[in-house]
């Protein structure tokens, strides 16, 4: 390894040398201490960026001032018809301490609809064809006075298979359809409630996505779109991003949208857990005797113990910045925020690149990381947490920690089953798939009815993780799961399996050579690497 | 069973597309016998089989169909004609499922055929399966003489097995490719049913039903 990539170039990388202590890794609900060979870069998360002190007053000064449009309270009108759209229960991950941010925006813009003499509100959260959010998960999201006041009739989750209650906005100039939300659309005025987590969200993706139906969506998460995207996290260089911008001006034709968005730190875990995200080197006793107390904890406990436990832990997110106002000026600004919060500078890419997955995706909130969700981790986030150029080289290998379990949840991901051990077997191609089955699927009456009934995930879903995977396939050359305790679900995946760390980079080295440069990703927090030469 | 015949969905009626039971409209026909006396009877006796008729169900569908129609032994084929519209208008109407036209609209909408199959007797679910648009129902006779219910039921008697095998009879006949077509149940006792197709689906299940769909990866469902 060339002796300038040693010399410490940003505070968040990391050269494990002799004397450096083994580190912490993510393996599913689960964490390992293993020992990283010599050279190793590790990227560590940027430390939190120190929250707003008052999150109420940076809303309210937002809505007051807001960016190429009038105050809100300027476009509010006695009568008038407003509908408050929010995100769903995959942002921000995990879901964070109450109050939610949501919880305080809606305080803020329902107090000025009160004051303007606006009762005609409907709250609706903007889900696409993700699940419906439960009760309990609304009530918590928004908290127990505006739940009482609203839900079920005027506070509910979209539902992209209501025909009765959907528009036609009509092509976008490439032909892509968009049909949205009827009530959103027709009203007077459309507030999105945002959070933005990650450079992905947000902007024109909030109503054009999370408001459509499945005709909509299937015109931009297909495999060739997600190719041509490199990384969704650079949104200039996203085909998906185009091709959401445009479909958001279709929007902005028919309908007045004042979009409200938030940026969070990076602050994921409590105050005990933040073992967890630092360098392993600079631990203090009470660190190690903390990691030890976990371990033990962690390790007596059955594996769904471990995942209730997990995700009892609320994150400790904290507001670094709140803009309103039109989408594209709105959205610009937060996304600065974003880069300021998790960009690291990279200087070249790596050969293998290791991975921890831990239990957390947008995906599986309150329920297991099944197969399916593992791979959308690995090859569609992990991978794509990068600007410029990817971490991983061209044909390199991405070495993940998890033990890959066959384990689905019945009630929220009823169609990835089938997708997962009818269809893999049969192909792995992208292109394929949505040619034979996509709409097969989209169409199963048991799956429509669990997606509008109960909280299922849409039958077309799983179509989209694989596809969400697609880029991050193409690029490397090979995936190994470290740790797999069984051999079909990487297989299936089309990946290799290993038993443990050390051998499955034993395994990437005689794949890429000796000499091959590793770097490792600390999980479980997010970091995008703005990768140079 | 044709292997590029159309796919079709056959659904178990109580308890999968409704909430009443067979018991349900027993119960009310003994509530309309002729005369104060004969419908006091009636419901008295209706009342008190009971336990008996879950016993028997537990034990075995079939047994249960035996014993469970023998109560309407001596009932006026034109009286329960008469009052079948009576049936579906107070009894079976308010008792269908909210999901279950959506469930039935969407099968249509991908072109599928929609089948009933129910241990129910046909001359009461005439009106709801014409309510509800299905192509196609099976259901319990009754043999009359005279004009009056002995209490035996016509063979075949659907249920178990028998469901399974007139499916398949049927899809041979009418070209339907079983691969992919749908059976519904809430019942464990339509598991030969829902063993036959290419997509099982358990709705609103019981204990037994709901452990085996998750045990077998089907698709469960709510339509309550």
């Amino acid at each position: 390894m060339a002796l300038q990539l040693r010399r410490k170039t940003h505070e968040s990388i990391v050269y494990i040398d002799k004397d450096s202590a083994p580190r912490i890794m993510p393996n599913g609900e689960d964490f390992i201490l293993e020992d990283i060979p010599i050279g190793t870069r590790v990227i560590y998360p940027n430390p939190p960026i120190k929250g707003l002190p008052n999150r109420e007053a940076a809303i309210r000064y937002a809505v007051n001032h807001p960016l190429e449009m009038d105050p809100l309270y300027a476009l509010l009108e006695p009568g008038m018809r407003v509908t408050i759209a929010m995100d769903d229960i995959s942002l921000p991950l995990p879901p964070m301490a109450t109050p939610d941010m949501r919880q305080t925006m809606l305080e803020v813009v329902l107090d000025m609809c009160g004051a303007n003499g606006v009762d005609d509100i409907h709250l609706i959260v903007a889900n696409s064809l993700h699940r419906k959010m439960t009760d309990w998960e609304m009530r918590r999201m928004v908290g127990n006075e505006i739940f009482n006041e609203y839900h079920p009739d005027r506070f509910y989750n979209h539902d992209a298979e209501d025909d009765d209650n959907l528009v036609t906005l009509g092509h976008t100039k490439h032909n892509e359809p968009l049909r949205v939300n009827k009530r959103a659309i027709e009203s007077d005025l459309l507030i999105y409630l945002n959070i933005n987590l990650v450079p992905m969200d947000g902007g024109h993706k909030s109503v054009a996505v999370g408001l459509c139906d499945y005709e909509s969506l299937r015109a931009h998460h297909e495999p060739q779109t997600i190719r041509d995207s490199h990384s969704y996290m650079d949104p200039p260089a996203s085909e998906l991003n185009h091709k959401v911008i445009r479909l958001g001006h279709l929007v902005d034709e028919q309908c007045k949208v004042f979009h409200i968005e938030t940026a969070l730190n990076n602050k994921m875990f409590p105050e005990g857990y933040y073992i967890l995200t630092r360098n392993e080197d600079e631990f203090s006793f009470g660190d190690r005797m903390k990691w030890e107390a976990m371990k033990r904890t962690f390790s007596n406990l059955p594996r769904a113990a471990r995942r209730k436990l997990l995700h009892a832990i609320p994150a400790q997110y904290e507001l670094i910045g709140c803009f309103a106002g039109k989408t594209e000026p709105v959205h610009e600004r937060i996304l600065e925020l974003n880069y300021r919060q998790y960009e690291i500078p990279v200087k070249g890419q790596c050969d293998i690149m290791i991975t921890g997955i831990p239990d957390i995706s947008p995906y599986n909130v309150y329920s297991a990381l099944n197969p399916l969700l593992v791979q959308v981790m690995a090859l569609g986030y992990h991978f794509n947490m990068y600007r410029n150029m990817p971490l991983l080289r061209k044909g390199g290998v991405m070495i993940i920690t998890h033990p890959c379990f066959d384990e689905f949840d019945h009630n929220f991901h009823p169609s990835y089953i089938e997708f997962f051990h009818r269809l893999l077997p049969e192909s792995r191609d992208a292109f394929y798939l949505r040619e034979k089955y996509e709409r097969e699927f989209a169409s199963n009456p048991a799956y429509v009815e669990m997606y509008r009934r109960g909280n299922a995930y849409h039958g077309a879903h799983p179509f989209f993780m694989w596809y969400w995977g697609e880029n991050g396939r193409q690029h490397v050359g090979k995936v190994i799961a470290a740790g797999a305790e069984n051999a079909h679900v990487p297989e299936i995946l089309g990946w290799d399996r290993a038993d443990n760390l050390t051998e499955a980079i034993a395994m990437a080295r005689s794949f890429m050579g000796r000499n091959a440069e590793i770097t490792m990703l600390h999980q479980p927090v997010i970091g995008l690497c703005n990768v140079t030469e | 069973m044709k292997k590029n015949g159309k796919a079709a969905a056959f659904y178990d009626l109580e308890g999968t597309l409704v909430s009443t039971n067979l018991v349900h409209t027993l119960g009310f026909y003994a509530r309309r016998q002729q005369g104060l006396w004969q419908t006091a009877k009636k419901s008295v006796g209706t009342l008190a089989k009971l336990p008996f008729f879950g016993i028997t169900d537990l034990y075995s569908r079939n047994v249960f169909n035996e014993v469970f129609f023998r109560s309407y032994e001596g009932f006026s084929q034109d009286r329960l004609r008469y009052f079948s519209d009576e049936l579906f208008e107070e009894v079976l109407k308010p008792a269908i499922y909210d999901g279950t036209p959506e469930l039935i609209a969407q099968g249509k909408k991908i072109g599928q055929r929609q089948v009933v199959l129910t241990g129910a007797l046909d001359f009461t679910i005439e009106r709801m399966m014409e309510h509800l648009g299905i192509d196609d129902y099976v259901a319990n006779r009754l043999e009359f003489v005279n004009g009056y219910a002995t209490g035996r039921v016509l063979p075949p008697v659907m249920a178990s097995a028998t469901k399974a095998k007139w499916i398949r009879e049927y899809s041979e006949r009418e070209s339907i490719n079983l691969s992919e077509s749908y059976a519904y149940s809430d019942s464990i006792s339509d598991l030969p049913m829902l063993s036959i197709v290419g997509h099982p689906v358990a709705v609103n299940p019981d204990f037994r039903l709901k452990q085996t769909a998750r045990q077998h990866d089907w698709a469960v469902l709510d339509l309550k």
